[in-house]
């Protein structure tokens, strides 16, 4: 079998153009090196949806997402994830930094950034943001900025297009691409695949995936930011808060979430080792001074989670989006920020470099767009969920208390088109172990289910993938192994 | 939707709820058990080392025992009780929501509610460790129910956070099953579970005890590798050049417990500085009618304290619908408790003032040990009206104290009562 494309990388980027893909009557693949989909990059960023007006303007990233950020109307629609349009407030706090905030308001302006207003009024300030520090001076306020869960939405992007027949290989890290006769043989630890064309959404890893065809014009550089997490009940925040932007980055935010919960991140570490998602002592003391900044009364007893992304930054600052010289290689490479925004830009353009190769572009009979809503307890009225409990039993069964989780969800996420195979996996997709107690409580359920449902032993459930094991033995096992060996000497 | 009716409702059926639920109905009122969880006991299932009941009971018993006690009453009594079932909702005008596989959404108009949801661990988010998001991280709470419960071992080799009872308690527990616990590492100078567990669990087995220490790096990419540990200064900031690397495939975290009061929240009840419910001296929330006991109230250092605690929370409960309920009654004067030097916090937060006359139980923690210490009431003026000397104070030990206002002479205007505890005067022996 020879796929018309394969798409090597499940972040954002590979499920978005996989998605966009599978209206066309096309033969897709999609792998993945890890055990889930959304792991790398995807799964640990700011989670917002850029107005566009940041970037410089030399750059490609900037067009992108400018014009992504207008897709997401449509695709909110169609996929039904979760999205908030609720504006960010770029904050300068000295008055010489106005002066940036009126030239990023005009030069946006001018590139179709809707909406962009420059306020001084600290009154007016306060009020669409109360919990903003009292030495703001002014702000930048961008209406059509919001928040979108990015592992959320790459979910329901890959269900879309596992819907419309685009098969998921999980667990398959590519180790060998050899291109013959204008075919691809991709070969990874127990599989090979076949595919005229190639698409390498390989995140940090795209420039090594590129150097296997041959193509070495560019380097991927890992760079951490590190996060702190706030629960729910802590602060609300109406507004994403940035700085005024530096050079190097857009600063350390103090931003809400979809879910509610209110974060403070990223500083920006360029490191070597891509596998280094590790928060640090100091890195944590850095985003808290950073975000005390904007918001001095940040709920530090209420922080929940720490962890840290990896931001794949290409030597040009810029995607990498080619239609390469190896014939059907396409690389999508260098998706830093704003490349969340950007990824329907992206996928859009990914769609033209196939028709331009020669691929049929012909759009299938039965493409469906919808990714259906996911059914939430949450989200029921009190005789909704009566119904569905005595339609399903599973609805009835709290796992998460936090959360307010049942089976029902949980199973769910397990048997949908691209379903969780871990623990991590259902976390991400409906939330069990996000709250308070983070998964103190469910987690020995969440085992429970696993191993009944994928039909594995309690040991072999994992967290994220291999050798994340929860469990290592059955009790008493040690003391008889320990027996054993002494039996033998 | 499935409606009931009852004129208590106890929302757990741990320790405290059993205990709550019996005073209830011995005394001929209707009563309704909610419980979450497949059977009835709460943690103290899970909880299978001995040292349970000696209040009580005065034995020694296992936690399934000294449940058992109560589950036992609880059907010969024949007090109705809902497993499996999650309260969703309470409401002021104390409408319970609950839901369960069998029944669905249930509604159940109670006259007085009685919250027994206990409380859970402390988790690494809350105290910010930085370094990888391994597997192979456990509070020890459950570490104790993969163990107990289900048979299985999370892992070999253990290094543990925080001394609380549970971790000291798992560090034999593991040691038994054959498992190596490198080190059980406490931030504070002192350990912040009870004295006995720490002879009987980590002295005993020569688990060694690392205080003024804490874990300040985490390794390892899919299971943890191993712990970085630093001494740390008086202001918990870690001191440069004192890591130390410790070998493990598991972390467990003992470091604290919280009051679980998501549904007390959203009832619209007051929280207090130590996260539980703002109670009067009947144990009554800022809503009428709705009692809390037990650990959701505030974390107890033994299993008998919650007894108590729940015992007098029914017969509150009981003496509500007696004589206050569906009355409109004034809104009574208060004291307000403050904790004072060296009081982390004090329960009941207030106290009415109609009816001074009966003795008011008291309960509170120090906030840091000391020695030759004096505990003192004091009114607003500051006039002494309760004075005892302690020869040794420490934050895992709650102080109960029984005291009567009037017979202590308060000043009925006082606003509040102040609750301190300070250094016993030196006496100065004069020299000829």
């Amino acid at each position: 079998m020879i796929y018309d494309v394969i798409i090597i990388g499940g972040g954002v980027t590979g499920c978005c153009i996989a998605r966009n893909l599978s209206k066309y009557d096309l033969k897709i693949a999609l792998l993945e090196k890890e055990a889930d989909i959304a792991s790398g990059t995807t799964k640990a960023n700011s989670g917002v949806v850029h107005a566009g007006f940041a970037s410089p303007r030399e750059y490609v990233k900037r067009d992108m997402c400018i014009k992504s950020n207008k897709l997401y109307t449509q695709a909110f629609e169609e996929l039904n994830f979760s999205f908030q349009r609720i504006g960010s407030l770029v904050v300068a706090l000295e008055d010489n930094q106005i002066k940036k905030l009126e030239e990023q308001r005009r030069q946006g302006t001018q590139d179709g950034v809707p909406g962009l207003e420059v306020i001084l009024d600290k009154k007016k300030i306060k009020y669409m943001e109360p919990n903003l520090t009292d030495d703001v001076v002014g702000v930048l306020h961008a209406p059509t900025t919001g928040i979108v869960s990015p592992y959320g939405m790459t979910y329901a992007l890959a269900e879309n297009a596992a819907m419309n027949g685009v098969k998921f290989f999980r667990n398959q890290k590519v180790r060998r691409i050899k291109h013959q006769n204008y075919t691809f043989i991709i070969k990874t630890k127990d599989k090979e695949f076949k595919a005229t064309n190639v698409i390498n959404a390989a995140g940090v890893y795209g420039a090594k995936i590129s150097k296997m065809v041959g193509l070495d014009y560019f380097n991927i550089m890992p760079r951490k930011g590190e996060y702190i997490l706030f629960d729910r009940n802590a602060m609300h925040l109406n507004k994403i808060l940035f700085p005024t932007p530096t050079k190097v980055s857009k600063g350390i935010l103090v931003c809400p979430t979809v879910s509610g919960n209110t974060f403070v991140g990223p500083n920006a570490q360029n490191i070597t080792d891509k596998k280094d998602i590790s928060t640090t002592e100091a890195g944590l003391k850095e985003i808290l001074e950073g975000g005390r900044h904007l918001v001095p009364n940040l709920p530090l007893r209420a922080s929940i989670r720490n962890f840290a992304g990896l931001r794949a930054v290409p030597d040009t600052y810029d995607f990498i989006i080619d239609n390469t010289d190896v014939f059907g290689f396409i690389n999508v490479v260098g998706i830093l920020s704003p490349g969340l925004t950007s990824c329907y830009a992206i996928a859009e353009r990914v769609t033209e470099f196939l028709e331009l190769l020669g691929a049929n572009m012909t759009v299938k009979e039965d493409y469906n767009p919808i990714r259906p809503k996911l059914d939430k307890f949450k989200d029921f009225s009190k005789i909704e969920l009566d119904k569905k409990i005595k339609e399903d039993p599973a609805w009835g069964r709290i796992i998460c208390r936090c959360e307010t989780i049942p089976e029902k969800e949980i199973l769910n996420a397990i048997h949908s088109p691209v379903g969780a195979t871990t623990t991590d996996g259902i976390k991400f997709r409906c939330r069990p172990g996000m709250g308070r107690c983070q998964g103190g409580f469910c987690r020995p359920r969440l085992i429970e289910i696993l191993s009944r449902e994928l039909n594995i032993p309690y040991e072999d459930v994992v967290k994220t993938g291999e050798e994340t094991n929860f469990l290592v033995a059955k009790t008493k096992e040690i003391v008889l192994r320990s027996f054993e060996g002494g039996s033998e000497e | 939707m499935k409606k009931y009716k009852s004129d208590v409702v106890v929302i757990g059926a741990g320790a405290g709820g059993l205990a709550a639920a019996i005073e209830v109905k011995k005394a001929g009122l209707e009563v309704l058990l909610i419980e979450r969880d497949k059977e009835l006991g709460g943690i103290t299932l899970q909880c299978i080392h001995n040292g349970f009941g000696l209040k009580e009971f005065e034995e020694e018993l296992t936690g399934p025992e000294y449940a058992q006690r109560f589950i036992n009453q609880v059907k010969e009594l024949k007090i109705p009780y809902l497993l499996d079932s999650m309260v969703i909702e309470i409401t002021k005008e104390k409408l319970v929501y609950a839901v369960n596989r069998n029944e669905g959404l249930i509604e159940i108009e109670a006259k007085a509610i009685i919250l027994a949801m206990g409380c859970r661990e402390k988790t690494r988010g809350a105290i910010n460790i930085p370094g990888f998001r391994p597997a192979g991280i456990y509070t020890a709470g459950q570490a104790q129910r993969f163990v107990n419960i289900e048979g299985y071992l999370p892992g070999n080799t253990y290094v543990i956070l925080g001394s609380g009872d549970i971790g000291m308690i798992m560090a034999r527990r593991l040691t038994w099953e054959g498992c190596k616990v490198k080190a059980v590492v406490e931030i504070q100078s002192y350990v912040s579970g009870l004295l006995r567990n720490q002879v009987q669990c980590l002295e005993d087995y020569d688990i060694p005890l690392i205080t003024g220490f804490t874990v300040t790096k985490i390794h390892g990419r899919e299971r943890i590798k191993g712990v970085t540990i630093s001494k740390v200064s008086r202001n918990f900031d870690r001191i440069i050049g004192s890591d130390k690397f410790i070998e493990c495939d598991t972390l467990l975290l003992s470091v604290g417990l919280i009051p679980e009061n998501e549904l007390t929240l959203e009832a619209g009840a007051k929280i207090s500085q130590n996260g539980g419910p703002l109670v009067d001296e009947n144990l009554e929330t800022t809503i009428d009618g709705i009692f809390a006991c037990g650990n959701v109230l505030q974390v107890h250092d033994l299993v008998d304290m919650v007894t108590a605690e729940a015992k007098r929370a029914g017969k509150n409960a009981i003496e509500y619908l007696e004589t206050r309920y569906g009355k409109e009654l004034k809104k009574q004067k208060k004291f307000k408790c403050i904790s004072g030097e060296n009081v982390g916090y004090v329960k009941p937060d207030v106290i009415n003032k109609t009816d001074i006359s009966k003795d008011i139980y008291f309960t509170f923690r120090v906030k840091y040990p000391a020695r030759r210490v004096l505990i003192q009431f004091k009114d607003e003026n500051n006039n002494i009206i309760y004075s005892r000397k302690k020869i040794y104070v420490i934050p895992s030990e709650m102080i109960e104290l029984n005291l009567n206002l009037e017979e202590a002479n308060v000043n009925p205007n006082s606003k509040s009562i102040t609750i301190e505890v300070i250094p016993r005067p030196e006496v100065l022996i004069e020299e000829d």
